[in-house]
């Protein structure tokens, strides 16, 4: 294999002057970030409203509820992320989608990504959190009521406080999805991490170099979310109760 | 004080309560028995409307329960239930268990809250484990925290559903000393249990369910001596003999 | 709505967008098998005892299951081909994309599978082991014959969803510049100025597809536990 590792590529210009190869992976990073925490936010909030609806006596609540989930569920990302940044824009009322299209390209590419990731990844926590719910006694719920609580105060003090401990393992295997996930963005032109990756590797000729290098990063991004997630784990562990197992 | 008239529910094709008819008038203390599946938790349950039934009427205090027009929360916070399987708040302190339904439902600040809940925990024996939380608790104590924040509530009566089935032989005196000290004050009670002796001690009229239907309904002393239904001779000189 | 929706692309285009879902279904049912052998294999290494072994297949799995997907299939797609070219020597004319592909998923999704499956022989009770042990099978036989039997029976819903998962990420290989279902819909969208239409098209077709099967995994389910 006659091929020449140079790993101070990483330090040489960009063609443009303004920034090393590294700047470049670097920016990518932070796209990358900010597009998993944004999408994030947007799927806890979908994600419980959702997964409570789903768990209400109200037949048409929970309905809508799992209509949402399954059309989330079975359209591929990358086909939900095109839908988004193609279709929603010429379908929406032409104030709006002549806004959008007057946006800076990269907003453009940023909000479509965040809000179908965020939406993607909502349906599955949604999933999630009625698992946490229904995992919970039925006892639960009729001692907050006993008590006089409405429904919505037993959801609030009595079921989530709960239902949300016991489902932070597969909520913490859907927050590192949301980065693995963020990647497809690349594919409608947004400059995160995966893609700048695809940038080195076209400039500077050194594939191995670059990917490695961007490997290594969604890694590090993965063993650091691991770690804090763990972290909220012992803090919100109820004293007594074996994490969450009834 | 608490009116059950011709209640009847079903679930499916299957009736789990077949026209059950009761009065419970302030200060009395009601044990309901039966073998398992005869419908007493069901019953009790829809006296402060956690089930619901298809026919018949209940009223607490006036109000009726099966009315969709009644405020079923503002009823049930006046109503307290104590559990099988004590239902405690895992992710909250003792005290706050207590607390937490005088401050959100019933409107009281914080420090009058604390001040009744560290009563009652004093009265349940139980003040030394005010910020413990549930799970460091022993199930006899816990089941003593569950009556005292039904009794933070200063509820007009109290049901118990089969509040010592699922302790240890040892700890179910703890609490059948508690419930006994409820009565003697005068506290109306609607309790159902296995513990006879309980009955024997407190109680001034005991219901025996079978099947759904209330098949009687008599004063304490007249029950345990002379029982008219054969059924409930059966009952009683099965589980008598321990 | 100022859109003016116009569906006429699609029926033209239907043979060329079968021929996408062939590709697509095609690299489905490579990756699937290939997945569940490989991912078998790398859950008994876990569950050896060789240390060695059971890290390598540790590290493997940990490393695919940290990435995505779109990145693993764009260093099969940019550098691969190249790497086997020059250490094989097969002639840079060959298409070597369809074949990345396929290899590219089936590692990936080998690591998903292999999770499953461990956890699948893990839920067969510890004491089918020691039965099979007692009646003089070897580990290899007892595994063959009793254990994993067993634990791929349990496993079948999971890896059929895991499949209709797959079936969905084919659509990544729109990277690799290859014309699965996905692709060809953006194609002929994009050629005939209805990229909206056959978007939304491609959309339905998969929406109906996954969730037929994944009413059917649900029924078959629902038959085996009664």
């Amino acid at each position: 294999m006659n091929y020449h590792w140079n790993w101070a590529i990483f330090l040489a210009n960009t063609p443009s002057g303004r920034t090393t190869y590294l700047g470049w992976l670097l920016s990518g990073l932070e796209v990358t970030l900010a597009l998993s925490l944004s999408a994030w936010i947007i799927a806890l909030l979908a994600g419980l409203l959702m997964g409570v609806l789903r768990t209400v006596p109200n037949r048409w609540l929970s309905g809508i509820a799992a209509f949402y989930v399954e059309v989330f569920r079975n359209i591929p990302l990358l086909v939900q992320l095109f839908i988004w940044y193609f279709v929603l824009p010429e379908i929406v009322p032409v104030s709006i989608g002549d806004a959008y299209k007057a946006l800076h390209p990269f907003l453009q590419q940023f909000l479509a990504a965040m809000i179908c990731l965020g939406l993607f990844t909502g349906a599955r926590v949604c999933e999630q959190v009625r698992s946490g719910i229904n995992s919970l006694s039925v006892g639960q719920k009729y001692a907050g009521l006993a008590l006089g609580f409405t429904l919505p105060q037993t959801y609030r003090y009595v079921i989530l406080p709960m239902a949300i401990r016991i489902i932070l393992p597969p909520l913490t295997s859907e927050f590192l999805n949301i980065f693995k996930n963020s990647a497809v963005a690349s594919t409608i032109g947004l400059l995160e991490l995966a893609a700048q990756g695809r940038q080195l590797v076209d400039y500077t000729a050194q594939p191995y170099e670059s990917f490695i290098a961007v490997t290594v990063l969604f890694m590090i991004i993965n063993t650091v979310v691991m770690i804090l997630m763990h972290r909220v784990e012992a803090r919100v562990r109820v004293p007594g109760h074996m994490g969450g197992e009834q | 004080m608490i009116s059950i008239k011709n209640v009847s529910k079903h679930y499916g094709s299957f009736q789990v309560l077949a026209d059950c008819s009761a009065e419970v008038k302030k200060g009395d203390v009601i044990v309901i028995c039966g073998p398992s599946g005869s419908g007493k938790s069901t019953l009790i349950k829809c006296v402060n409307g956690l089930e619901p039934f298809q026919q018949g009427a209940i009223a607490v205090n006036g109000i009726s329960v099966g009315d969709p027009k009644t405020n079923l929360s503002k009823l049930r916070a006046h109503v307290g239930m104590v559990f099988q399987n004590f239902e405690l708040f895992p992710h909250m302190s003792v005290i706050d268990n207590l607390c937490i339904a005088q401050t959100k439902v019933l409107g009281r600040s914080r420090a009058e809250a604390v001040e009744r809940a560290r009563k009652l925990l004093d009265r349940v024996g139980l003040l030394v484990q005010a910020d413990k939380f549930p799970g460091q608790l022993s199930g006899g104590q816990q089941q003593r925290v569950a009556i005292a924040r039904a009794l933070a509530m200063d509820p007009i009566c109290m049901l118990f559903d089969e509040p010592t089935s699922a302790l240890d032989p040892e700890m179910v005196n703890e609490v059948l000393d508690v419930m006994v000290g409820l009565a003697q004050e005068g506290m109306t009670m609607m309790v159902v249990t296995h513990e006879m002796g309980f009955a024997r001690k407190v109680a001034n009229r005991v219901i025996f369910m079978d099947e759904g239907r209330i098949v009687e309904d008599a004063p304490e002393e007249d029950f345990f001596s002379k029982p008219r239904s054969e059924r409930a001779q059966q009952f009683l000189s099965k589980i008598l003999h321990h | 709505m100022g859109y003016e929706f116009d569906w006429s692309s699609i029926p033209g285009a239907l043979p060329y967008l079968w021929t996408g879902m062939v590709m697509t279904l095609k690299i489905t049912a490579v990756a699937v098998a290939a997945g569940i052998v490989w991912g078998t294999l790398l859950a008994l290494m876990r569950m050896s005892g060789f240390k060695l072994l059971a890290w390598l297949a540790a590290s493997y799995v940990n490393l695919f299951r940290s990435i995505p997907l779109v990145m693993v299939l764009l260093w099969f797609f940019l550098i691969v081909p190249s790497l086997l070219i020059s250490l094989f020597d097969i002639p840079r004319s060959y298409d070597t994309r369809l074949v990345s592909a396929m290899v590219a998923f089936s590692l990936f999704e080998a690591a998903y599978y292999s999770e499953i499956i461990r956890a699948g022989i893990r839920s067969v009770s510890k004491g089918q082991m020691g039965a099979a042990s007692a009646l003089g099978m070897s580990y290899a036989q007892a595994m063959r014959l009793v254990i994993l039997p067993q634990a791929f029976r349990n496993m079948v819903p999971l890896l059929l969803t895991q499949g209709i998962i797959l079936f969905q990420d084919t659509s990544l290989v729109y990277v690799s510049s290859l014309a699965d279902f996905f692709g060809v819909s953006y194609q002929v969208g994009s050629r005939d100025g209805r990229l909206v239409e056959l978007l939304l098209f491609a959309g339905a077709v998969y929406f109906i597809i996954s969730f037929s099967a994944s009413l059917l995994v649900k029924h078959f389910q629902k038959r085996k536990t009664t």
